[in-house]
Formats: structure tokens, sequence, C-alpha cells
């Protein structure tokens, strides 16, 4: 058996993949739902009604959404680059750490600066910590040829630990009653909800011109030719006169800013201060939403939308029926196999001799 | 078609090989047969199909229709073992040596059984060293590779295939990587290797050489068999005819003629002084100056800092049209789409770009230029550049370097083209295309450096030649000065012309 690159790819074999992926996902999915013993049809159409079933469905997959279009932006940067960036997570909450430092300790401290600048101080000291944390890792990929998977990933737990300690030191809330949470963002920061009665915020707003900017950096701007040169060829890159180094350092700034910045917009679109369980794997699952988009930053939209919709339904039906919500997970992740199988197979054709 | 010794029994025999690549044929239909003790030269273009076959003699592909015999007995289809066990070995064009093992190391890799616990080195080491003397092979079985000149890896590789009792040798270009005279020893010990009882199949691009050692030719052309018969009594131009099809005008000398006494750029490196240029070959002494309308060759085998020059010269002469050496890994971003590779070295100037925005346009119009200047075939704009061939690759590059966007001022003609092993690979009307574009900037004023391990190119296009040899560059002198011999001579550090 082995793979012969396709010379053309007809479009009846775009359409068979597609299929082919989506019958892979649910054909295996089910077998676990049976597995559980629930009502196959039931358990999918509770899935969708949580998921999209009503205006609150909605307003729930769209808040959950928000960090994952940030996170899957800066992952789909990054790789572009071949930049492996596995550290969204530390990313993120490194931003998050960092507005509430810009946005929260003022109350005690009394300086006294306008909310709308302090807002944008906010959304820049978010996006500079998630820059400063990615930094490292990419000048000693470019300097010394260090694996940036590995630094990337170890430093996940480094920042953790580090905003662990910040909350059970100078950043806790003294009204905690002991639990290890930051102080509160002031409220002039929190930002506007979009549908009364809802958690969906604003943030969306953001994530998408976060996603539209970075669409036109990456086709209309020389950064953006120079992101995709040096990833997809860097030695001939190099030869028309791009600067590889400077270009993997500028990519790793935006991908960490624009994580660090989806911290900062959880916080102040959602829980108002940091606590150590915020986000249940945005950084990794951005990972996941990037490749689904095949590292389009519009499609990283669709894709979050779709993954977010998972993660929300699979919680609502996992409580109307007793199938365990890590059903979800396991879609996400079968989704993910199959598409880059099928996205294989489009390209590179079996053969069984 | 007649065979070259009319009592020789067959030891191969390809029959009705068909073998097809999506709309592609690859191979039509070939049929061909070895006789013990012959050498067949196996000629054509690049991608007429050539290596299509001899990976479908190997194994690594399968035929979609035919068969193979090995000594009368069909060889099962897709198996390299089967191939390596009926007596073919093949020595590759790029070798397959691990470099941190002994010549002994690399010749037992894979001969000896996974489960062995103790490997038979004497007895090994004792049967490579008479394969190697019995076949004319001197080497020391004990050096490491990474020790041995290009020349001694060869001769490892096919007593590789000698050990493993190859009694059907194919070469694949075998002289691309040696000089004159180190090819010219080989020619004698492949007659000795028939005589001890081997069947060859030569595979060149070059006619000479394939005039000059076979009995007998196939040339392949599009995936047909054109020709097979005798080497007896055919000549080049018969040889070239076949390959492409139709007649081809010799290639004749133009010399250029120096426009002015002044030279455009002078070049001098000394390790003592010089930061060197990170490259893979090291540079030991290089003074040269290049004149506008003048050609200046350097000849050597790869290997010997011709890259590091190359590069030296990119750093120290902004300007310089750079046509590099691997036109797939340096050359082109095969991703991206062919206008973005087009303006790629010109993106941020002002003609292309505005404060980081890329005018899409004209530099899209530029791209279209280049494309219809230089008949660049098969693809528009928006084509991903790996789609192309390797000729049209070439075609574009030369463009991009040759061709100034439109809104500089004519007098932006390149003034210094650099162009490292600008033909290698291409089909032989691309060759032509692509000398006839440097002579026509060299006689617009512009001064060449080309550099290339092909012999004929360099007295075809040279006005001045240097040598390369082990990080030295020669003087550069006038083409008269210069014989083939005293050229192989100076690659193999052999007589350095210092009078």
């Amino acid at each position: 058996m082995r793979l012969e690159q396709r010379t053309q790819t007809h479009w009846t074999i775009w359409l068979f993949a597609a299929a082919g992926a989506l019958a892979v996902v649910f054909g295996a999915s089910t077998l676990l739902v049976l597995w559980a013993g629930a009502p196959v049809g039931q358990t999918y159409g509770l899935l969708l009604k949580g998921a999209f079933g009503s205006v609150f469905a909605w307003s729930e997959t769209l808040t959950r959404a928000i960090p994952l279009i940030f996170t899957g932006l800066a992952a789909a940067v990054a790789f572009r680059a071949r930049l492996f960036n596995i550290g969204a997570e530390g990313q993120l909450y490194a931003g998050a750490i960092a507005a509430v430092a810009v946005g929260g300790l003022h109350g005690g401290t009394g300086f006294d600066i306008a909310p709308m600048l302090l807002f944008v101080l906010m959304l820049v000291a978010a996006a500079l910590a998630g820059a400063l944390v990615l930094l490292g890792p990419a000048l000693l990929k470019t300097r010394l040829g260090v694996d940036e998977v590995v630094t990337t990933l170890l430093l996940n737990f480094i920042v953790l630990l580090a905003v662990s300690a910040l909350l059970d030191g100078p950043m806790k809330d003294p009204l905690s009653m002991g639990w290890p949470q930051s102080v509160t963002l002031m409220g002039e920061l929190e930002l506007g909800k979009l549908i009364a009665q809802t958690r969906l915020h604003s943030g969306l707003i953001w994530a998408i011109a976060c996603a539209v900017a970075i669409w036109i950096i990456m086709k209309y701007t020389t950064l953006g030719f120079d992101i995709r040169a040096v990833g997809a060829n860097p030695q001939a890159a190099s030869f028309v006169g791009i600067g590889t180094t400077r270009t993997m350092v500028l990519v790793a700034l935006l991908s960490g800013a624009l994580a660090g910045l989806g911290g900062a917009v959880e916080v102040a679109g959602r829980t108002s201060y940091v606590t150590l369980d915020m986000s249940p794997g945005y950084g990794y699952a951005g990972i996941v939403i990037a490749m689904l988009a095949g590292l389009n930053p519009l499609g990283v939209i669709a894709a979050s939308v779709l993954v977010a919709g998972v993660l929300v339904g699979a919680d609502s039906m996992s409580r109307a029926v007793g199938v365990p919500t890590y059903l979800s997970d396991v879609m996400v992740a079968l989704a993910l196999l199959a598409v880059l199988v099928a996205s294989a197979l489009t390209q590179y054709r079996l053969r069984w001799r | 078609m007649q065979p070259a010794a009319p009592d020789s029994d067959v030891v191969l025999s390809l029959q009705g090989i068909t073998k097809r690549f999506g709309a592609l044929t690859a191979n039509d239909a070939i049929s061909l047969d070895l006789a013990q003790g012959q050498i067949l030269g196996l000629l054509g273009e690049n991608g007429a199909g050539k290596s299509t076959l001899m990976s479908i003699l190997f194994g690594h592909y399968t035929a979609d229709d035919g068969q193979i015999l090995v000594h009368g007995q069909a060889l099962p289809p897709g198996n390299p073992g089967a191939a390596l066990a009926a007596g073919i070995g093949m020595v590759h064009q790029h070798f397959a040596l691990a470099d941190n093992l002994s010549v002994l190391d690399n010749i037992l890799l894979g001969t000896e059984s996974l489960w062995r616990l103790n490997s038979q080195r004497t007895q090994a080491r004792a049967k490579a060293r008479a394969v190697a003397q019995r076949f004319g092979l001197s080497i020391d079985t004990e050096r490491k590779i990474s020790e041995l000149t290009v020349g001694e890896r060869q001769r490892v590789e096919i007593i590789k295939a000698l050990y493993r009792g190859a009694r059907i040798l194919i070469l694949d270009e075998p002289t691309s990587v040696l000089t004159p005279q180190e090819s010219e020893h080989l020619f004698e010990t492949l007659l000795h290797w028939v005589r001890e009882g081997l069947s060859i199949i030569f595979i060149s691009h070059k006619l000479g050489e394939v005039l000059r050692v076979c009995d007998r030719v196939a040339v392949l052309r599009h995936g047909k068999l054109v020709a097979d018969q005798s080497t007896q009594g055919i000549t080049q131009g018969q040889l070239a005819q076949w390959m492409v099809g139709h007649e081809l005008k010799a290639p004749s000398r133009r010399p250029g003629q120096r426009q002015s006494s002044e030279p455009v750029c002078r070049v001098s490196f000394d390790p003592a002084v010089d930061p060197h240029p990170e490259s893979r070959d090291r540079l030991h002494h290089v003074n040269l100056s290049l004149y506008p309308g003048e050609i200046v060759a350097v000849a050597g085998v790869s290997g010997n800092g011709q890259t590091a020059l190359c590069d030296l010269l990119f750093k120290r002469f902004a300007g310089a049209a750079r046509i590099p050496e691997d036109r797939q890994s340096t050359g082109l971003i095969g991703d991206l789409p062919v206008w973005e590779n087009v303006a790629a070295e010109r993106l941020k100037t002002s003609v292309f770009s505005y404060l980081g925005w890329v005018k899409q346009t004209a530099a899209q119009k530029y791209a279209q230029d280049v494309i219809a200047r230089f008949d660049v075939r098969g693809a528009n704009l928006d084509t991903p550049a790996r789609n192309l061939s390797g000729g049209n690759m070439q075609k574009l590059i030369l463009g991009r370097a040759l061709t100034a966007p439109a809104g500089v001022s004519d007098t932006d003609r390149p003034t210094l083209i650099v162009a490292q092993q600008p033909t290698w690979g291409l089909d032989i009307g691309a060759v032509a295309f692509v000398h006839d574009q440097l002579i026509a900037a060299r006689d617009a004023g512009a001064a060449v450096l080309l550099v290339s391990d092909d012999l004929d190119e360099v007295m075809t296009l040279g006005d001045q030649i240097a040598v390369m040899h082990a990080g030295v560059l020669s003087e550069a002198r006038s083409v008269s000065h210069w014989t083939r011999e005293s050229i192989g001579l100076a690659m193999a550090g052999i007589a350095e012309p210092t009078a």
C-alpha cells in the first residue's frame, strides 16, 4: 500500500472526501452513543438543539466561540510560518492576568485615568504579555534551533504556576474568602452585552474584527507575504531577501498577542476576574480549530463556532440523556483526524499494490 | 534493430512496459533487451521516462502492463528485494551512503539479517576486498565515507552493488560528478567489467559519452522508445535528433566583446582577512574581476566552493541578478502562486508596495509581462509555482532576474548576472533558450558569471574561463588558452595554472 501524488483533483473527490469525513465522525460517535445506551436520534437532536436550537443556545455557543477564535487565530498565524506555537493556553492566561493588573489593581492604587484610555491600556498590556511569553521560544528557535513545540508547551505550565502564585499573592482578591481568585476588573472596563439576559458580549465583535484584520494582513500586505513565504520555503524566502529571523519574531509577537487579547476579552466580557479554571483548554482547542480551518483566518471563525457548538450542545445533551460530555471531545478529535486524512486524500491517491 | 553481438544471449528483457500517471503515459509499451556483456546506453531528455522505467525495473513502481524477464525468468512486479536477488544493481546519481560510517559498514548495510547478534566482519571484509580487486576498484574499506572524494564514494556505491552479486549494473548519470579524467578512467573500467561478465545499462544525457562507451543505444522520447540500435556509425547529431524529435543546430560559440576596461565588480577573498560566508562549502582563495559584455565561466566539479563563491557575490553586490543552483528549493517558493514568486525579490520596492500594502495589480501585470516575454508555459498567475516543469521554472527565475519592472528606468537592466548551474536538468530546447538569454544580456552590457560543471557549457558560453578546485579559484583566462584536458587537470587540482 502506498500513496501516489495526484496530478489534479476532480471536484467529486472533494465531495467524497467531505462526505467521508462526516460519515467517519458520525459513525464512530454513534457507536459510542450506542455503547452508553442512549437513543441515537434523540442524543444528536438534543446536541443540535443545545447548540443552535434557540436564541439562548446560540448565545451560549457564540460566547464559548469568542476565546476559541482568538486562540485559533494565534495558532493559524504561527503555523502558517511553521512556528508551532503550542503555548496559546499560557499566553491566554498571561493576557488575562495582565488585563486584570491594569484594570483591577488600579482601583486600590488610585491613579486616575479615563476608563476609555484604561480600556485601551488594558488590551495593549494583555497583547504585550501574550507576545512576550512567545518571544522567548521564538528567539531560542531562531538563534539556537531549539524546538518551539517543546518550549511553548512547557511554558504553559510555568505561566500557569506563575499565575497561581499571583492569585495567592499580590493579586489575590481580599474578598474571595480564601479562593485563589484575582481582584475584579473595574466595572467600567467590562464589555457590554450583545443580547440582554444572556452572557453573549461584544467580545464577539472584537474577535471577528481580529479575524478579518489577520485575513487582510495575510493576503494583502508584505508582512503576510513574508509569513507565507517563510513558512512554505525558508531557504527560498531568504534568497529573495526576506529576513527569516525577523519574520519569525514578528509572527511570534503577533500570535502571542492574539492569544493574550483572547485572555483579556474573556476577563472583560465574561469572568471579570482570573481563576485557574478560567480556560478549559482554549489554547489547545485553538490548534484543532486552526487545523480544521486550514489555517484560514476567516475559516477560524466558522471552525470556532462549530467546535463551540459541539461543546455547548454536549453539555445540555448530557444533562438530558446519560451520555458523558466527553463525547464532544471525541467528536472534535475525530473531526480533526477525519479532516486531515480527507485533505490528504484530495492530494494523494491510495494504491493497494 | 540489429543486435551488437549476434551470438550473445539476453540477460534482461523488458517486454511491453507501460506506465501511466493520470493522463500522462510515462512509459509506452517499451520493449528492450540487454545482452550478456553488453553496454547499453539509455538516452533521453528529462521527463522522457528513463527514471520511471528504471523504477519499474527495481520494483519501486508497478507497471500497468508488460513484464520483465531476467535470464528468462519473470521478475515479480513491485518487489525491490526480488530485483536485488535477481542480480540487478543500481548506482544512483545521488549516493545513498551514511557519511559517519566506514566503507565496509556501508557495504554491509542491509545485507545482514537483523536477528544476527554477531556480524561476520572479517569474512565480509575479505569478500569486499576480493570484489574490489576483481573489478579493479581500489578502496580502503576502513575509511569513513566523509573522508572520501566524490569519485571514491561512487566506487563504494559500485562495490556495494557488486558485493550483493549484481550481474546487471545500472549506472545513472555516473559522470556528472567526475572530472573528465576520472570519467575516462571509469570508461576503461567499464570495459574491464564487461570482460568479467557484467552487463551494463549506462544512463546519460551526454551524447559523446554514450557513443564512446556503449555498444548499443536506446533512446526514449515522451515515454516512447524511438531508437534501439548499435552505436556503429551513429553520429551525435543523429542521437540528438532522436532525443528531441527534430534537428538541432549545433551550438556555436558567440564570443562577447569586453565593453569597458573598467570592471563591473572586483571580488577577492582571503580567509585570513574576510569573514566566511555561511555556506556548505569552503572558500580559500578568490580574485576575480568581471567586465561588462563578457561571460566568465567557472568550471569545476560541484562542491568545490562554487556555492560559497556565488553567496559571496550575492552578499557584496546587492543589485546582482541571481539564478540560483537549485531552482526548486532556493529559486522558487513552490506553494506560492506564480505572480508572488515573480515579484518576490522586488516586493518591498515602491513599485510593488506602499507602506506595507502590496500593489497587486502592478505585481500581477509585471508577472504577466515576464511570463509572456520568457514564454513560460503551463502557468497562469495563480498557479502554484511547484506545478511548473523544470524548464518553465527556470524561465520564470531567468525572467524575474533579467526583466526590470515597468516604472523603473531602462538603464536599470542588470549590470551583473550570477548564474549557477542555470541549465542543470533542462531539456535541450530549454538549454538553448537559457543560453540565448544569457548571451543577449551580455551583449546588452551585463557582466556574467556562469558557474557550471558541464564542460561543454563552459567552453561554449565562456569568454573567460576560470577553474575552481578545493575552494581556490584560478585566474580567469581567455577561452583560447584552455583545452578540455587542461581544464580537466585544473578541476582535479593537478596543475594550477599559475603561469
